[in-house]
């Protein structure tokens, strides 16, 4: 019998959806091997009412580290309890799953070289096999998909958002509590504060749906024209061209392109947007992607499905009030 | 203050790659390599910091075939002061097996400051400056878009997802940089001159085990091509139409 572990990430006393979509693939996992799925919570106190939620997606144990020193993100420490966990005892893991997110890009990538173990990092297929696993994982800015063996007992490995949706398993989903490997407040690095960068309400990695904008939109306020686009969707989040993050119009973290996100939403709607080789290599993997810009001749009508071509200062409320109706009728 | 910064060379990805006969590489040919990007940020503040001080050093590391001097002769004529080739020749993927090699050359370098770019992005692994940090038993902290070194400490901040973190240690430490501190300087005719009588040591890469090999690479489906659908307000309805029953997102 061969366990799967799965890291729920969470923020701030709430899990993310992230955390759903690795306990998903590692209940995926679990069903072939025949083992049970160990999703691991981290946070200060209170954080273990979120365990019923890692049960329904096919948590068998949660195990639940909750400690004040875990209140916000403490990487050294979960690093250390993570590896203590993976490595040590009958445990047996045949892989561990994390999201590819900003918090489990650096936590990964420490534990896998802390325990000499092979690491695929922002996956969005992956195969396990007995000694050996696969992933599938895309380079050279979105632009060639690569295919890599993790040799080895234990695979670990961190998932591209989206790439395993979150799907309801309900297992009874022991909680088993655990405390730090390591004194929470004996670390080097501290994170002071972690705050709501404001605006987008959902997450760039995570929404459905993106409306994104660019410099078209002559001034910062006018963003507002995007960000009830999104709110009429319900279900978006918004985004921006470098140009606009260079003039401060928008926070960095909304960037999207190849020094940005990198992005592959149901939907991108490129508002006043060029096109700029930099800013698709990080939206092209979109599945529908409408663009509105005033110049017929802009490289973004060479990627967009469904093309407008206007002043998008008049045509986002119309299109605004027009996604309302269709959502609410 | 001794500030590392480890630097790849990349090729540049305003270009529709080809695959190389046999799959397990893009082709080449013709391409452009410089600087990853954010290496490109990462020297750039390693600069700043010496400048600002008056005094201190910059070294610039790379692993890689000898290709890879044109890049660290580039970090070079920035302003940074020496330079380190880890010759290899194959292609390597393990981030581990980078990290050690790294690790190797940089541990009894008395460095304060390990400066990495948040990604690179032929690889867009993100996990070689985290693994480095782990293999040197320093501090890490990763994705840095504001920075504040004071003596011996370190004040960041990083984004999330839709959040940001404010995150402090003390040095030694190695941090990844991200883009919104500093860009790449263009280096200018006198830094040019100046590179070619600047040291660049060769020594061979001392790899670990590579537990993490390639096995082939694909191109992903190509995008339709593009179709406007109308002028205007008035193509919203149309827009709506096809939203709903073609793309089925509404
Ligand atoms: C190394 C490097 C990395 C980069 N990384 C990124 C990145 O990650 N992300 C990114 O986005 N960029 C990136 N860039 C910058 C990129 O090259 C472009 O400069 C940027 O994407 C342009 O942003 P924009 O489309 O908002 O502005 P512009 O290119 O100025 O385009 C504005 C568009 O708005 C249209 N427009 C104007 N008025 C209206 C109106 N009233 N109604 C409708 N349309 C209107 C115009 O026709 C134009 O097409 C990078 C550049 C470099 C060199
Ligand atoms: N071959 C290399 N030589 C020097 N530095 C490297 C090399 N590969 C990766 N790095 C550093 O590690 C960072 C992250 O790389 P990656 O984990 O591959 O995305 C890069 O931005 C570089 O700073």
């Amino acid at each position: 019998m061969t366990n799967v572990f799965a890291f729920a990430e969470s923020r701030l006393g709430n899990i993310r959806r992230a955390s759903l979509e690795a306990v998903t693939a590692a209940r995926q996992v679990a069903d072939q091997t025949g083992g049970q799925v160990h999703a691991m919570l981290a946070g200060g106190p209170g954080i273990g009412a979120h365990a019923a939620k890692l049960a329904a997606h096919g948590a068998d144990v949660v195990i639940v580290l909750e400690d004040v020193g875990f209140r916000h993100y403490n990487p050294e420490a979960l690093v250390a309890t993570i590896a203590a966990r993976l490595g040590g005892g009958s445990t047996g893991y045949r892989a561990a799953f994390f999201s590819a997110s900003a918090q489990g890009h650096d936590l990964v990538a420490r534990t896998a070289a802390r325990m000499g173990l092979p690491y695929a990092s922002d996956v969005t297929e992956f195969t396990i096999g007995a000694d050996s696993a696969t992933a599938k994982h895309p380079g050279y800015t979105n632009k060639v998909l690569q295919n890599f063996t993790l040799k080895g007992a234990l695979a670990i490995i961190s998932l591209r958002a989206g790439a395993v949706l979150p799907k309801e398993s309900p297992k009874t989903g022991t909680v088993e509590p655990i405390s730090s490997a390591v004194d929470p407040a004996s670390v080097r690095v501290k994170v002071t504060a972690t705050e709501a960068s404001g605006g987008a309400k959902l997450d760039l990695g995570e929404a459905p749906v993106i409306v994104s904008g660019g410099r078209g939109l002559k001034e910062a306020a006018n963003f507002t024209l995007v960000e009830d686009l999104a709110a009429a969707f319900g279900n978006a989040a918004v985004g921006a061209t470098r140009a606009v993050t260079d003039d401060g119009w928008r926070p960095h973290s909304d960037q999207i392109g190849q020094t940005g996100r990198l992005v592959s939403p149901d939907l991108y709607v490129a508002c006043g947007i060029s096109g700029a080789i930099q800013h698709l290599a990080g939206m092209r993997t979109a599945k529908t992607i409408v663009a509105i810009n005033k110049d017929r001749e802009a490289p973004i009508f060479k990627v967009a499905d469904y093309g407008i071509v206007g002043d998008v200062l008049q045509v986002l409320p119309v299109l605004t009030e027009a996604v309302r109706k269709a959502k609410n009728g | 203050m001794k500030i590392a910064v480890c630097i790849k060379r990349v090729p540049d990805q305003d270009v529709r790659f080809k695959i190389a006969p046999g799959a397990k590489s893009i082709d080449e040919a013709g391409l452009k390599f410089d600087l990853s990007d954010f290496d490109g940020y990462a020297a750039e503040v390693a600069i700043q910091i010496t400048e600002k001080a008056g005094a201190g050093e910059v070294t610039v590391i790379s692993l890689g075939p000898d290709a890879v001097q044109e890049t660290l002769r580039k970090a070079l004529s920035m302003g940074a002061h020496r330079a380190v080739q880890l010759k290899h020749d194959a292609a390597v993927h393990d981030g581990n097996a980078i990290a050690a090699a790294l690790a190797a050359e940089l541990k009894a370098g008395g460095y304060d400051l390990i400066l990495t770019g948040r990604m690179a992005v032929d690889t867009q692994n993100r996990s070689v400056g985290a693994q480095l940090a782990e293999k040197l038993g320093v501090a890490y902290i990763g994705a840095i878009t504001q920075l504040d070194v004071t003596t011996g400490m370190v004040k960041a901040r990083r984004e999330l997802e839709g959040a940001y973190e404010l995150v402090e240690c003390a040095l030694p430490a190695v941090l990844s940089i991200d883009e919104g501190i500093a860009r790449a300087r263009y280096p200018s005719l006198k830094g040019i001159m100046a590179a070619k009588k600047k040291p660049m040591d060769v020594k061979p890469a001392q790899l670990g085990e590579q537990r993490y090999t390639l096995d082939s690479v694909e191109l992903p489906a190509e995008r339709a091509a593009g179709r406007i659908i109308g002028e205007g307000a008035d193509a919203v309805p149309e827009l709506v139409r096809l939203l709903k029953e073609e793309a089925k997102v509404l």
